[in-house]
């Protein structure tokens, strides 16, 4: 959101009245991404979503290895017990008799997995395009950007589904499926970021000095934009999060007995009558994961975002 | 104005060609056919069948035939559901998801609108976090994990609506799938509503208002409303076409009979026609609504130029 607190603008202390103590100038305490770190921290709920992001990814890299459980091998004298800290199922286990915790903890493994590697995808694409875009100008500009908004118009919900329906529903085509539709934003604004950082005199500079091109864009102008690609990466992680789960929930994304979060909230619908945890417990989940992803996305682009300033 | 719309209209031309053509072309790259099925079919009989549909053309005819037909709005036949035109499918489904859509559009802005407005002028208050903590659950939320619990506590638990069907002209059987689609929208506008109403908010003109001792009711309501809406004109051409598309799941779920259901069918079924109809008609669905959206915003503020 543009709208926020009034914040301290740090080239203040420039304009410190002669005759003022001289801050003690720190080794790297204007740079970037320090006034960034600061920024962000400031700001509570984005840290405290980084904090739970943190206890999740911690906790389904250990709890499969460490639990007795696996998330495939049915129990069927163990059939859908309920929650309970008592009998070793913490989260109780589903209508095969596996255990619930084992595999919400897959279920998070392969949604953040979806969600980064599919993220990773997009953000190459979209920065390649746009920086290459932005930077060259005139006729390849055009083209390239009204490549972009014919994009725009191609409804990719169906197109996913049609991908993942006739190739196989394989992890690594739900990746490079979902990261090839999601770049079209990304792409965006790094084409106006590049417009602008081009006429910058560093840019200039280099030119000068005989940089030219491809050179030029990977030394000087995508560096220069990672602050808003980390910010929009941030941003994409729980839509791509939300749409690996949408996928699974009409049955086209994870096959079974792998879980992800949406085929357990898809498989947990149904169950809900008379075990409702069934679908409360993947379904809380992938909520804390993707509200903490906005929190955070928002915390950054508040402390990153060059445009916001 | 006329000139530009025709100007946008052209220039859709070669965007549903895009269309198309992705369509056509990996649906036909993909292994299997729609005939492949667990029993044999005799290969004569096989064969009528492919004449019958012009599968034993080769690719580039039945691509130019396909084209051909789309230009007379002639989405052809469908391969799975025999003697039934993909243009009837879509006939009988588009009315709901039309209704349910359009439905869903109408509370994400009343509600939405009212609780960006409230939280924009109670700003910084608690209502305020509230508010905007509600509508960040609200995005997070995704629509398949609102719609079974709506159906837990208001069909299942409750008995007041029914749990999913479909009965035409019903009331009833609208309010949870209308619901359930509008909710992450009413997130949506709420934050954007807040965001544009405090930024019209802090104004000049508003000061002047203010000055002049309007009360604060009618300085809302009377100068600060409009110009807030200029933003959501923009937002409104994606969010329809999102509304519409975005529907399957909760098609799914509660049993309705729209496109998406078929479409999620189709495509497992391998019915060509079916799933490249569809898509087409989504296609042309974003871009109406994306020009529609365009012309009111020209209209609503006379300042924007259309080019």
């Amino acid at each position: 959101m543009s709208i926020g607190v009034p914040r301290e603008d740090p080239s203040d202390t420039m304009a410190a009245p002669p005759g003022a103590p001289i801050a003690p100038a720190t080794a790297g305490s204007g740079s970037f991404w320090y006034l960034a770190a600061r920024r962000l921290a400031a700001q509570r709920l984005a840290v405290a979503a980084a904090i739970v992001l943190g206890i999740i990814v911690i906790a389904c890299v250990l709890i499969p290895i460490y639990s007795p459980y696996d998330y495939y091998t049915t129990h069927l004298d163990e059939i859908a017990r309920s929650p309970s800290w008592v009998g070793g199922h913490i989260l109780g286990t589903d209508p095969l008799g596996r255990d619930m915790l084992v595999r919400v903890m897959w279920g998070c493994r392969i949604s953040l997995g979806v969600g980064v590697a599919a993220s990773l995808v997009s953000i190459l694409i979209g920065v390649a395009w746009g920086a290459v875009a932005g930077y060259a100008g005139g006729l390849v500009d055009g083209l390239m950007m009204r490549a972009v908004d014919i994009l725009y118009s191609v409804p990719f919900v169906p197109f996913v589904i049609v991908l993942t329906v006739l190739f196989g529903r394989e992890l690594w085509l739900i990746f490079v499926a979902i990261g090839a539709v999601s770049w079209l934003d990304i792409a965006r604004i790094v084409r106006g970021e590049t417009l602008s950082l081009k006429q910058r005199e560093f840019v200039e500079a280099a030119r000068v000095a005989g940089v030219r091109g491809s050179a030029m864009i990977r030394r000087h102008i995508v560096p220069n934009l990672m602050g808003i690609v980390v910010v929009y990466a941030t941003l994409t992680i729980p839509t791509v999060i939300l749409f690996e789960a949408f996928l699974s929930f009409l049955g086209l994304g994870v096959q079974s007995p792998m879980a992800s979060l949406g085929s357990m909230v898809s498989d947990g619908a149904g169950e809900m009558q008379p075990h409702p945890y069934l679908l409360v417990v993947p379904a809380v989940l992938l909520s804390v994961i993707i509200i903490c992803f906005n929190y955070l996305g928002d915390g950054l682009r508040d402390a990153l975002d060059p445009r916001d300033r | 104005m006329l000139r530009y719309t025709l100007r946008r209209l052209v220039g859709a031309i070669p965007t549903l060609l895009v269309i198309a053509t992705l369509a056509f072309f990996l649906l036909h790259a993909a292994p299997g056919g729609p005939f492949d099925s667990a029993k044999r079919i005799p290969p004569d009989i096989l064969q009528n069948i492919q004449a019958r549909y012009h599968l034993d053309e080769p690719l580039g005819l039945q691509y130019l035939r396909y084209l051909g037909n789309l230009a007379r709005g002639d989405l052809g036949p469908s391969y799975v559901y025999r003697s039934t035109s993909v243009n009837q499918i879509v006939a009988q489904g588009l009315p709901v998801d039309a209704t349910v859509g359009l439905t869903a559009l109408a509370l994400a802005l009343l509600i939405g609108g009212a609780i960006g407005v409230n939280a924009a002028v109670r700003r910084s208050t608690g209502w305020d976090y509230v508010l905007m903590t509600l509508a960040v659950l609200g995005i997070s939320l995704p629509v398949f994990v609102i719609a079974p619990l709506l159906i837990l506590v208001f069909a299942i638990d409750l008995h007041w609506l029914p749990a999913g069907d479909w009965v035409v002209g019903s009331l009833s059987h609208l309010v949870l799938p209308a619901v359930a689609l509008a909710l992450p929208y009413i997130a949506y506008v709420a934050r954007m509503m807040r965001a544009s109403t405090i930024e019209v908010l802090a104004s000049p003109f508003i000061r002047t208002a203010q000055a002049k001792g309007l009360p604060p009711r009618l300085v809302l309501w009377r100068h600060a409303l409009r110009p807030t809406l200029t933003p959501m004109i923009s937002f409104l051409g994606p969010a329809i076409a999102g509304l519409i598309t975005g529907s399957i799941v909760v098609e799914t779920i509660f049993g309705l009979p729209g496109i998406g259901r078929y479409f999620v069918t189709a495509a497992l079924n391998r019915d060509y026609t079916l799933v490249m109809g569809i898509t087409v008609l989504y296609g042309v669905l974003i871009i109406a609504f994306n020009l529609l959206a365009d012309l009111c915003y020209a209209w609503i503020d006379p300042r924007v130029r259309l080019r």
